[in-house]
C-alpha cells in the first residue's frame, strides 16, 4: 500500500480557462470575462453586503474594525513584499492619523469628511519625515527601529502630558451618518486595494520591487533610492495615517492606545494568515481574524490561547497563506500521476 | 582613436582601518579607448571601481569627469552622469523576467534625459525597447529567454544583462568588473566583438580582468595594481616585459601563457 502511493504524486496544470483569459483574448467571450471578474466582484459585492446581512449594532462596528485594520495589513504588505522594508510601526501611523484627524476635528473646528483626508495627507508626510533617518536601514534593523516609533510616542504623550495625555482626547464628531461611517472605511478599503495593486504593476511599482530585490543595482542604474523609498513610506502611512483617522471617528475618542502593539502585530498576523505579497490576502486576513478574535471573547482570557493555535495552525500548515491556496485551486486543477 | 582624458584620478587613497586598499593611485583614461586594469587578488581593482562610482568612499584624493570633481557624489548622481558599471558578483533583479530588468535603469532620469534608446514611452514602451536593448546585447529576441525569471538564468545571461543595464542609461564610459569570469571560452568569444563594438559606439570603457589573452586583444591600454598601488601603465607588451610584474604575477599560470603567446 505503501509503496502505490510513493509511485503517485500529485500533478497541478493550468486550467484551460486560466490560460485563455491570461492575454487580450480574455475579452473574446462572456465566459472568459465572467472567470475573471467573478473574483473580484465576490470580493467587492460581499464587503458591501456584509454590514446589511449583520445582525444588531454590534457586528456592523465589528466589520468597520476589521477595515480599519485591513488598510493597516495593506500597508504593511505593500512595504514589506514590495518595497522590502518589513515595517512592525503599523501602529505608529494609526495613532498619528487618529490624533491629527482629532487635533483638527476639536482644536480647529474641521468637519470629519474634511479632517480626515486633511489627516491622511498630513499624517503621511509627517511619518515620512520622520522614518526619514531610518530609510537606509534594511531588514530586521528597520522592524525594529519601526516597532520603537509607536512606542515612543505613547511615552511622550504620557510623560509630557501633552494632547489629552494619558485621558486621551474626547468629544470628537462623529461621521454625519451611520451609513457614511459604515461604508466610507468599506469603501476606502476596495479603493487602497485597487489602486495599490494597481501602483505595484506599473513601472513604478517596478523600480519598488526592483529595490527590494537589489538596491545596489537600482543605485548604479542612476537613480535615487531613498527617494522611492521615501514615496513608497509616504503611500503606506497615509494608508495607516487614513485608517487611524477613522477609528478616531468611530469611536469619537483617541487615546495612546491606538500606539498600541495590537495594531503592528495584528495586520501582520491577518498578512501571513491571507497570503503576503497579495494585498488582498491581508483584507481577507482581518475579514477573518478580527470577528474571530471577537467570537472568542466569550473564552474570557483563554481567547489568546484558541487564537494564538489558529496563527500557529496557519504558520505550520498553510504558511503561503490562504489567498495562495484559494489561488491555486481557482486557476489549476489537480490529478494523480503514476510515476 | 583616442581622444583627450575624460576621467583623471588624482592620488586616491583607500584605507578600511588599518589596511591601505589603495594608496595614492592616479590615472586618466581618454575619451574612446579600453583601458584595462589588472593585478593579483586583492590587489584594489574593484576598490578602485567603488571609489570612482561613490558606492564607497575614497579616503583622499579626488576623481574628475570631465574636469569636474565627481568625488564623494552619491552613486546615483555618477551613474546620471554617464559613468556606469557593472558588479563583479552580478547583481540583477533575480524576482523579475529577464527584459524587466531593464526597465529599471529605463526609468531613471538620465534614460530619460538620453531619450533611453528611442525615447521608451513614445516611440513604443518601455517593455520594447528593453527588448531592443537585449537583442542588441545577445538575447534572441524571438526566444523565450528575455522572458524568464532572471533567477533561472546561466552565468553567461547574467552577465550580458548586467552590461546591457549600463547600456540602457546609453553611458558615456562603462566600468567593466570581471565581465569574462567565470565564462567558458566560448561565451568569451562571442563577448569580445559585443566589447569591440561598445568601444566603435563611442563608449570609453575600463576593464578589470583576470583573463589576460582576452584582455590584451581589445584593449589599448594596461594598467597593473599591487597590494594598492600602481606599478606600471603602458602597452600589453611593455607592462609584461616589466619585471616588477612578473614578480606580482610570479608563478601565475596566466601570465606564462600570456608570456609564450606574445
Amino acid at each position: 500500500m505503501n509503496t502505490a502511493a510513493q509511485q503517485r504524486r500529485k500533478e497541478r496544470i493550468d486550467r484551460g480557462i486560466k490560460v485563455r483569459t491570461d492575454g487580450l483574448y480574455a475579452l473574446m467571450s462572456w465566459r472568459e470575462l465572467a472567470y475573471l471578474i467573478a473574483p473580484r466582484s465576490i470580493l467587492i459585492v460581499g464587503l458591501l453586503i456584509l454590514p446589511l446581512v449583520m445582525p444588531g449594532r454590534y457586528w456592523p462596528r465589528v466589520i468597520s474594525i476589521a477595515c480599519i485594520y485591513a488598510l493597516v495589513a495593506m500597508s504593511f504588505d505593500f512595504l514589506a513584499h514590495y518595497v522590502g522594508l518589513v515595517s512592525l510601526g503599523g501602529a505608529f501611523f494609526v495613532g498619528i492619523g487618529s490624533y491629527l484627524s482629532a487635533i483638527l476635528n476639536t482644536s480647529l473646528g474641521l468637519p470629519p469628511l474634511i479632517a480626515v483626508p486633511v489627516a491622511t495627507l498630513a499624517g503621511g508626510a509627517f511619518c515620512t519625515l520622520v522614518l526619514l533617518p531610518c530609510l537606509p536601514l534594511r531588514g530586521v534593523y528597520f522592524a525594529i527601529v519601526t516597532l520603537m516609533y509607536p512606542l515612543f510616542m505613547a511615552r511622550l504623550i504620557e510623560a509630557l502630558d501633552i494632547v489629552g495625555g494619558t485621558d486621551g482626547i474626547m468629544g470628537i464628531d462623529s461621521f454625519p451618518s451611520a451609513w457614511i461611517e459604515q461604508y466610507g472605511v468599506i469603501v476606502m478599503v476596495l479603493i487602497f486595494l485597487f489602486g495599490l495593486r494597481r501602483l505595484v504593476n506599473t513601472d513604478f511599482g517596478l523600480v519598488l520591487r526592483a529595490v527590494k530585490d537589489n538596491d545596489q543595482a537600482v543605485k548604479a542604474s542612476g537613480m535615487n533610492i531613498t527617494r522611492y523609498k521615501a514615496l513608497a513610506v509616504f503611500i503606506a502611512s497615509a494608508t495607516g495615517c487614513l485608517a487611524g483617522a477613522c477609528l478616531a471617528h468611530i469611536y469619537m475618542w483617541t487615546g495612546i492606545s491606538t500606539f498600541a502593539l495590537d495594531f503592528s502585530i495584528l495586520p501582520i498576523a491577518a498578512t501571513v494568515i491571507g497570503g503576503s505579497g497579495t494585498l488582498v490576502g491581508p483584507v481577507l486576513g482581518c475579514l477573518i481574524l478580527v470577528p474571530v478574535s471577537e467570537l472568542l471573547r466569550d473564552f474570557g482570557t483563554l481567547r489568546i490561547v484558541f487564537y494564538s493555535l489558529i496563527l500557529l495552525a496557519f504558520v505550520v500548515f498553510r504558511s503561503d497563506g490562504l489567498m495562495a491556496y484559494g489561488q491555486r485551486k481557482y486557476d489549476q486543477f489537480e490529478r494523480w500521476t503514476k510515476i | 582613436m583616442t581622444g583627450e582624458p575624460i576621467l583623471q584620478i588624482k592620488e586616491v587613497t583607500k584605507t578600511f582601518g588599518g589596511i591601505i586598499a589603495l594608496n595614492r593611485v592616479s590615472f586618466e583614461v581618454n575619451r574612446g579607448e579600453i583601458l584595462g586594469i589588472i593585478g593579483p587578488n586583492g590587489s584594489g581593482k574593484t576598490t578602485i571601481v567603488n571609489c570612482i562610482t561613490g558606492f564607497i568612499k575614497a579616503t583622499s584624493g579626488h576623481v574628475y569627469f570631465h574636469g569636474k570633481e565627481i568625488t564623494g557624489k552619491p552613486p546615483h548622481k555618477i551613474a546620471d552622469l554617464g559613468v556606469t558599471r557593472t558588479f563583479q558578483i552580478m547583481r540583477p533583479y533575480y524576482s523579475l523576467p529577464a527584459y524587466k530588468n531593464l526597465v529599471i535603469p529605463l526609468c531613471s532620469p538620465r534614460a530619460r534625459r538620453t531619450g533611453g534608446w528611442r525615447g521608451g514611452g513614445r516611440l513604443g514602451d518601455r517593455n520594447t525597447v528593453s527588448i531592443d536593448i537585449m537583442e542588441e546585447i545577445g538575447f534572441e529576441r524571438d526566444s523565450y529567454v528575455p522572458y524568464k525569471t532572471t533567477s533561472t538564468l546561466p552565468t553567461g545571461y547574467l552577465k550580458r544583462l548586467e552590461l546591457a543595464r549600463c547600456l540602457a542609461l546609453k553611458p558615456e564610459m562603462i566600468i567593466c568588473d570581471e565581465v569574462f569570469s567565470g565564462l567558458s571560452m566560448s561565451e568569451i568569444a562571442s563577448m569580445v566583438p559585443l566589447i569591440e563594438r561598445l568601444q566603435m559606439d563611442g563608449i570609453t570603457l575600463i576593464m578589470i580582468e583576470h583573463r589576460l589573452r582576452e584582455l590584451f586583444q581589445v584593449s589599448n591600454r594596461i594598467m597593473v595594481l599591487n597590494f594598492g598601488e600602481k606599478l606600471v601603465e603602458g602597452s600589453a607588451e611593455e607592462v609584461m616585459a616589466d619585471p616588477r610584474v612578473k614578480e606580482a604575477y610570479f608563478g601565475s599560470e596566466d601570465i606564462e601563457e600570456v608570456m609564450s603567446h606574445a
